[in-house]
């Protein structure tokens, strides 16, 4: 499935977008408190907040495919999980066919599994290893109480396991999950979380740990199910190419919140920000003779404890503008990257202008007065500083980094550098595709004066 | 030439709905069977050994001359001290009572203070453990706070002041000894359960349990249960075999059951320290043999277990395949000895 996506439309088309709002989230947040060191432990003290999912809106409509695609980190299979209430949102709320699930305790979100569902990454571990398949597929119908007898319930497993693929289902239905296959197991797990009769499936990675051969047996098998069920969608992934082949609408996730939102058709013909271009630039191309040069994005996706300030892709970003959010930590980042390169001696030489490097690592310093090394003054700072920016204007791509620096002078023998005010970018939709993109390079003129 | 019968029709499922009741014990079933060399020689002597003594225990008044307290038989009393003879095999002890009667009848006093030992440990340890584990919070904080302290005391003292407890509420009996080395036995199941309860707590599949929508109570009995209870078996017949030296240790103190209610070795074994200055073997050798064997039995039987059962501990042999020797090498003699007949090529 990993291949450059075709030219051709996606699984089932927009004919499915007409459906009614199933779920809707308003302002999800999940955090997750993190414990700090030792002492922390013992005293109880929250050191501070995991942001998973950072402020979402969403509407899915119902028999709408949408696919949640990210890399590791971004808060997509957080965000998969709240919206059926497997995991409790902080903040925001989740609404249901009007009715409000965050609000719901455990107990009260019981009977509305029924209509929830997950399919998890694991198909290895998500069935009990000491459980069969007769029992495990068949047991949402115990626990919601939907059969009157056994043979109703045996009739019922059966007729899911054949919609899944499992056949003859007189066949499976004794064995272990240990005597079956990793497909066959997801497949298992399928005709479990479709036996009762479910709304909304949320599908984390189902295909990422199974063979290349049987992934696109699954999706099809998902898409089927889909048809002849009337199921709805959430397709949690960091496949793109199997989101493009599977999903109506596609929601791009970076550092918990959505960066690009819209019909999967325009986000993969016309990528609008600069992380979805990155992420389909980086589906490998089979043909060396048709690669493309690409300019995958630079380093690792941040820390969700500590996110960068204004637009979290912008320390990655090649296009970044003034107002993305520059500040301290992407001064340090730069000299580091610029050490790295340069022969220890130069580094070491370059370095001791500053007395200490590690006082730039802070959160959301949008002024910072560096302190010179010994025998240095705020001076020799400015003027290596001015140096690397005339340097990085010459060179080719562009730093965007400097773009954000907005003064530098000396002050109470520091040097102070002082970046542009950073800006949240927010979700905007574009009117002639339907897309929503959270950049300051696409927003609507009249919003940039706003804020 | 053999040939070869191709099933028709669908497979039919091999695993009876029976057998798939307890699914979680087929994994343990299918390891004995694997079972080769040291692991299985202990297995099976321990498990021979304790069928011995299960068999002596439930048939005692078959197996046994005599009652457990009778002293007089015919007409006339046995006689006080008297050394094994015909009549008397084991001998008598200073009370006139007959020794192997005694010791066949103490098989049955410590099966049965072993087996309700067990059972009552193993229901409070493994429920508890995996609530515990489940759970968590503060009834796991709680409840491993206690088990810890109980786990501090030394075994036999918490014996001896739960003796005391209870035979103030269910007097001198089976129940109360039982009961007593209950408390000594529960944190064991306690701490193996939980620690398995904590990590499939996290598995997947009890997340796909709780996103099906089933209850605390249907994740436990369905999900955890049967993949906790793995490690059970052996700790029970650990606890078996220990079971019986605790209940000896509490008989020779003098407070476990009551002389009048049943034989018991560890009294027996109280009973004989005089006479051993006096040069009665008998009445001390008997019942501490039968107590020897009895805890070896089981004790084999527990380690061949935890042998087969523990992963880390098993060893899967490949057994070696063995080839036919060397047939003499074949000579082809074609056009030279035309009159050798067919069949003697051949071979």
């Amino acid at each position: 499935m990993l291949t450059k996506p075709d030219i051709e439309p996606s699984g089932e088309g927009a004919a499915a977008e007409v459906g009614e709002p199933l779920v809707e989230a308003t302002g999800l947040e999940v955090h997750f408190g993190l414990r700090g060191g030792l002492l922390g432990r013992f005293s109880g003290k929250a050191a501070g907040a995991v942001r998973a999912v950072d402020g979402i809106d969403l509407t899915l409509r119902k028999g709408e495919v949408l696919g949640l695609v990210g890399e590791s980190g971004s808060g997509k299979t957080t965000l998969g999980r709240t919206l059926i209430g497997l995991t409790k949102a902080t903040a925001g709320s989740i609404s249901y066919r009007g009715q409000d699930i965050t609000e719901l305790g455990e107990r009260g979100l019981r009977p509305l599994r029924r209509r929830l569902q997950m399919v998890f990454q694991d198909p290895h571990a998500s069935l009990n290893p000491a459980m069969d398949i007769r029992t495990a597929v068949g047991h949402p119908l115990r626990i919601h109480n939907l059969v009157a007898d056994d043979q109703e319930y045996e009739a019922r497993v059966v007729d899911a396991l054949e919609r899944v693929g499992l056949t003859p289902p007189e066949r499976y239905l004794g064995k272990f999950p240990g005597d079956l296959s990793g497909g066959q197991k997801q497949r298992a797990v399928l005709a479990r979380a479709i036996i009762a009769e479910p709304e909304l499936l949320v599908a984390d990675e189902p295909i990422s740990m199974l063979d290349m051969s049987v992934r696109a047996k699954i999706l099809q098998l998902m898409l089927d199910l889909k048809r002849d069920l009337d199921l709805t969608y959430v397709y949690v992934t960091h496949d793109l190419a199997s989101a493009k082949f599977f999903c109506d609408s596609i929601a791009i996730m970076y550092l918990g919140r959505i960066v690009e939102y819209g019909p999967t058709a325009q986000v993969f013909a016309n990528p609008q920000h600069p992380y979805t271009e990155a992420l389909l630039a980086a589906i490998p191309e089979p043909d060396p003779e048709r690669a493309l040069p690409r300019e995958l994005p630079r380093g690792e996706i941040p820390d969700a404890a500590r996110p960068p300030m204004g637009c979290a892709f912008h320390p990655r970003c090649p296009v970044a503008v003034a107002a993305c959010g520059w500040e301290a930590r992407d001064l340090r980042t730069l000299l580091e990257n610029r050490w790295l390169e340069l022969a220890p001696e130069a580094a070491a030489r370059e370095k001791s202008l500053f007395a200490d490097v590690e006082s730039l690592a802070a959160e959301s310093l949008s002024t910072v007065a560096i302190a010179p090394g010994r025998g240095h003054t705020p001076e020799d700072v400015l003027e290596y500083l001015r140096h690397l920016r005339e340097e990085a204007s010459e060179a080719e791509p562009r730093e965007p980094f400097w773009r954000g620096v907005v003064t530098m002078h000396a002050e109470n023998g520091r040097a102070v550098v002082e970046f542009a005010p950073p800006r949240d970018p927010r979700l905007s939709l574009i009117q002639a595709t339907g897309v929503q993109v959270a950049c300051h390079l696409r927003e609507p003129v009249a919003s940039t004066t706003g804020t | 030439m053999a040939t070869t019968t191709l099933p028709t029709g669908p497979i039919e499922p091999t695993v009876s709905a029976a057998a798939s009741r307890f699914g979680g014990l087929r994994r343990i079933v299918s390891a004995i069977r694997e079972a080769r060399g040291v692991p299985k020689f202990m297995l099976w002597t321990g498990a021979a050994i304790s069928a011995l003594f299960v068999i002596t225990a439930v048939f005692a008044p078959l197996i046994a001359p005599y009652s457990f307290d009778t002293y007089r038989s015919g007409g006339h009393n046995f006689p006080k001290q008297g050394s094994p003879d015909g009549t008397h095999w084991f001998g008598t002890t200073v009370q006139s009572l007959d020794v192997l009667s005694r010791t066949i009848y103490g098989a049955r006093t410590a099966l049965e203070v072993m087996v309700l030992a067990v059972i009552f440990s193993l229901i409070l340890g493994v429920l508890l453990g995996l609530l515990a584990g489940y759970f968590g919070g503060w009834l796991d904080r709680i409840l491993v706070l206690v088990m810890d302290a109980l786990f501090a005391f030394p075994y036999l003292l918490l014996a001896i002041v739960a003796g005391f407890v209870f035979s103030g509420i269910s007097g001198g009996g089976v129940v109360t000894a039982a009961l007593s080395i209950t408390v000594v036995y529960i944190p064991q199941y306690f701490r193996v359960v939980r620690a398995s309860a904590l990590s499939a707590r996290e598995a997947t599949f009890v997340e796909a349990a709780r996103a099906m929508g089933a209850k605390p109570s249907v994740v436990i009995r369905k999900y955890l249960f049967g993949n906790v209870i793995q490690s059970v078996p052996v700790i029970t017949t650990m606890n078996a075999a220990d079971a019986i030296g605790t209940l000896a240790g509490l008989g020779f103190l003098g407070l476990g059951i009551q002389p009048t209610e049943a034989a018991e070795w560890g009294y027996d074994l109280d009973r004989a320290i005089d006479d051993v200055n006096a040069g009665m073997w008998w009445t001390c050798l008997y019942p501490g043999l039968a107590m020897v064997i009895a805890i070896l039995g089981f004790t084999l039987l527990g380690e061949g277990l935890n042998d087969v059962l523990n992963p880390t501990m098993r060893r899967r042999r490949i057994s070696k395949v063995l080839l036919p020797a060397h047939t003499r090498r074949r000579t082809v003699t074609a056009p030279a000895l035309p009159d050798v007949p067919e069949g003697e090529a051949a071979k």
